[in-house]
């Protein structure tokens, strides 16, 4: 039938005049729009509405009934419990990111390293952290940090040691949810950083050699600079990941003791649902976003700027 | 696909004859001719009581002929929380939820009133207790019903032969089983020195200070015991008052004679700590002795649930009621109420009753003394004080008489708790009734 269409011969004395709507059909940039479009709507229910609902939210007063402008963001500036929780976000995310980072980079070396044949078996095991459900971790987790019963303390008594209050003192929790971010997130880095090694053409290193350049130069003047950008990337994206965490802190402490392991989304949850303020929950939640878009403004302006020199 | 085509003329001819037939049609009343209803109840921990409320709605579903919808949702997760917020929200939904303790004052301005409901239960099963009333009546009114499904008292579950051989006390003998508590000497002073001598056995008593309800509602039933109350009834905070400073200064020694991990222990810790044999007495419902029938038998041959010591301003015991409230935005609301009705009659309740195998109690004072609490073993009657019978406690909630919209924060985020342990770790009394009233103050905005 196309082939049809397509034989038949216009005659020559009508002109053949597309509408503007034929021609914006047809347009490369109307086809794109088209086919980004349910992911589009998607975003856009799911992403967009939800969040200016919260700005909504955040806006009403506690009973919901009165719009307070930014009254609920100018009385958590006062709440001491806010600024305690402001800091323990931020301990909690950069400390987690910066050994993820460092974890996943070292171990991403050591994979690489091995032998093409054996390198899947061992890719596949350390991403098996990663690939668990947190919430079904978390709570082997738990039982490993049990306050009563933990197996971790059960073997360090063999040795004389302890019992460590994994989650009942603050410095102890503290540890106690980075470590398990950490076990769960570094092997994100560590595929990540392989992917990224492996797209270091080998001549920059035999190159390195000749020069002389020794082991830590070769990691500092080739490997660092090829994998800035996939560095950056990553880092953002579980710097985003690790501020909004919920079921880490949820699961092992639930904030606890006395506060002192809540992140914002725990202290939202506990404000806005288990309190039912869901006005200064939803303010609690939105404090993550502009300390994450300035980040985010940064290693992207970053990285524009690199991929603009090259 | 060879039949005889439709003309758009036919089309339009049948239509309007099968139009007219539907509307002259006389009504024909269904089984289901009381419309619809959708319940959503909690979703009970105890295995098989899900049943007995499934089937007592369902009976009361086919006698009024109305369709019904029943959900059972968890409180796991929060799940029955984030239900009543996103139904309140969206003003769709359930027609009937079931509300935890502090959520009907929540959503008060969205909840059915059903005073004249609840008159009518209260002169046919007797007066709720002050709790009940402080939770479930807004501007007067009564904005939801109190459910038998859910709603515990969180007494001291024992283990009757160690509290003996290292504290000397008989609590069987204060509290018997079918008879009248005779504990008098059951006070504060007596817990005290009870915790005492339970640590140097190495059996301590297991109360946890958390932020959970468990450790809220214990630490709360002792602020009742000494008067202590962070804001009374007015919205006045009275955090800096002697009353919460006795208060304080005993939990504080309490706390001592506690094991060192209390401050992270949740729900379950304490529950755990009773059944594995490593402590002498929890605050807690029934279901810590239920788990260790099924577990640790030994264990609960020796358990005894039994009330609260008295304090110097009385004895008070936690109770954590749930309700069953109607959204203002249901479509059916008489067959609701009509339902709460069915769901609140003695034979509903004791049903329930032996359903959660003595969990559930009735908020309504005669409703206290079913079969199940008094033949429920091993050991035989070591429920029968848990639905406190003879009134011999006030129950309580911990924050109470705070304006509930203020308790419940000081209750959830565990306000009383957080000061035992910052009091306990060794920060100044002063400085930890400075932190609570600048927290107290924080819940006081509108």
């Amino acid at each position: 039938m196309a082939d049809a269409a397509i034989s038949r011969k216009r005659s020559p004395a009508i002109p053949v005049k597309k509408s503007g709507f034929r021609n914006w059909l047809g347009r490369k940039s109307t086809i794109a729009f088209f086919m980004a479009l349910p992911l589009i709507v998607l975003i856009s229910v799911l992403v967009i509405y939800p969040g200016l609902y919260a700005i909504h939210l955040a806006m009403l007063n506690k009973t919901m009934e009165r719009f307070v402008g930014f009254s609920n963001f100018t009385f958590l500036f006062k709440r001491e419990t806010f600024w305690m929780v402001v800091q323990q976000s931020c301990i909690f995310a950069i400390t987690a990111v910066v050994f993820k980072a460092l974890i996943g980079f070292i171990v991403a070396h050591f994979v690489h390293n091995i032998p093409d044949k054996g390198q899947r078996k061992w890719r596949g095991m350390l991403l098996v952290p990663w690939v668990i459900p947190p919430a079904m971790s978390c709570l082997a987790w738990l039982w490993l940090f049990d306050p009563s019963y933990s197996a971790f303390n059960w073997i360090f008594a063999k040795f004389g040691i302890g019992p460590i209050p994994w989650t009942g003192d603050a410095a102890w929790a503290r540890f106690s949810v980075i470590l398990v971010n950490i076990w769960i997130g570094a092997p994100f880095f560590m595929i990540m950083y392989l992917a990224a090694l492996k797209s270091v053409p080998d001549q920059l290193y035999e190159a390195a050699e000749i020069d002389g350049a020794n082991w830590w130069q070769r990691i500092w003047y080739v490997t660092l600079p090829m994998m800035r950008n996939i560095i950056a990337i990553t880092t953002l994206f579980s710097l985003i990941v690790t501020f909004a965490n919920f079921d880490i802190v949820r699961v092992l402490t639930a904030g606890g003791p006395i506060d002192k392991t809540h992140v914002f989304a725990t202290w939202a949850f506990r404000v806005g649902i288990e309190g039912g303020d869901i006005p200064l929950g939803a303010s609690v939640s939105l404090f993550m976003v502009p300390i994450l878009t300035v980040a985010a403004i940064f290693i992207l302006r970053d990285i524009s700027k690199r991929g603009n020199e090259s | 696909m060879a039949g005889k085509r439709i003309t758009r003329r036919d089309f339009v001819a049948t239509t309007a004859a099968a139009s007219a037939a539907v509307i002259a049609a006389p009504h024909v009343a269904t089984a289901q001719a009381a419309g619809k209803l959708s319940i959503g109840f909690w979703d009970h921990w105890v295995p098989g009581a899900n049943a007995i409320t499934e089937q007592l709605t369902k009976e009361w579903a086919a006698k009024e002929k109305v369709d019904i919808q029943i959900d059972f949702i968890p409180s796991q997760g929060n799940k029955n929380l984030l239900t009543i917020a996103a139904e309140a929200q969206a003003k769709a939904g359930h027609d009937i939820l079931a509300f935890p303790t502090w959520t009907p004052a929540e959503n008060a301005k969205l909840l059915e009133p059903v005073d004249d409901i609840m008159a009518p239960l209260i002169a046919q099963n007797g007066e709720v207790n002050d709790t009940v009333k402080y939770l479930a009546r807004s501007d007067n009114k009564w904005i939801a019903v109190p459910a038998t499904v859910g709603s515990q008292i969180k007494g001291p579950c024992t283990r009757a032969d160690l509290l003996k051989q290292h504290a000397g006390i008989d609590i069987k003998a204060m509290y018997p089983a079918g008879g009248p508590p005779k504990a008098d000497g059951w006070t504060t002073d007596a817990f005290l020195k009870a915790a005492e001598a339970c640590h140097k056995a190495g059996v301590p008593f297991g109360i946890g200070l958390g932020t959970t309800s468990d450790s809220v509602d214990t630490a709360g039933a002792f602020a009742h015991a000494f008067g202590a109350r962070l804001v009374d009834d007015k919205g006045k905070i009275t955090v800096k008052s002697d009353e919460v400073r006795q208060w304080l200064d005993y939990y504080k020694r309490l706390t001592a004679f506690l094991p060192a991990d209390v401050p992270a222990w949740d729900d379950a810790s304490n529950n755990k700590w009773i059944v594995s044999g490593r402590g002498t007495m929890i605050m807690n419902p029934p279901s810590a002795w239920a788990v260790a029938v099924r577990d640790a038998p030994q264990i609960a041959d020796q358990l005894w649930t039994h009330g609260f010591p008295a304090g110097p301003k009385g004895r008070y015991a936690p109770f954590l009621p749930y309700f069953w409230g109607i959204w203002n935005f249901s479509k059916n609301k008489s067959a609701a109420k009509s339902l709460l009705v069915h769901l609140s009659q003695a034979s509903s309740a004791e049903k329930m009753v032996e359903g959660s195998k003595g969990y559930d109690i009735p908020a309504f004072s005669k409703l206290t003394t079913f079969k199940t609490w008094a033949e429920t073993g091993p050991p035989k009657g070591t429920l029968y004080h848990y639905p406190n019978p003879h009134n011999h406690q006030v129950l309580s909630i911990a924050a109470a008489p705070a304006p509930p919209k203020i308790a419940v924060q000081i209750y959830t985020q565990g306000v009383m708790t957080k000061m035992v342990a910052r009091h306990f770790q060794g920060e100044s009394m002063d400085k930890t009734l400075a932190w609570a009233e600048s927290e107290v103050e924080g819940f006081m905005r509108g």
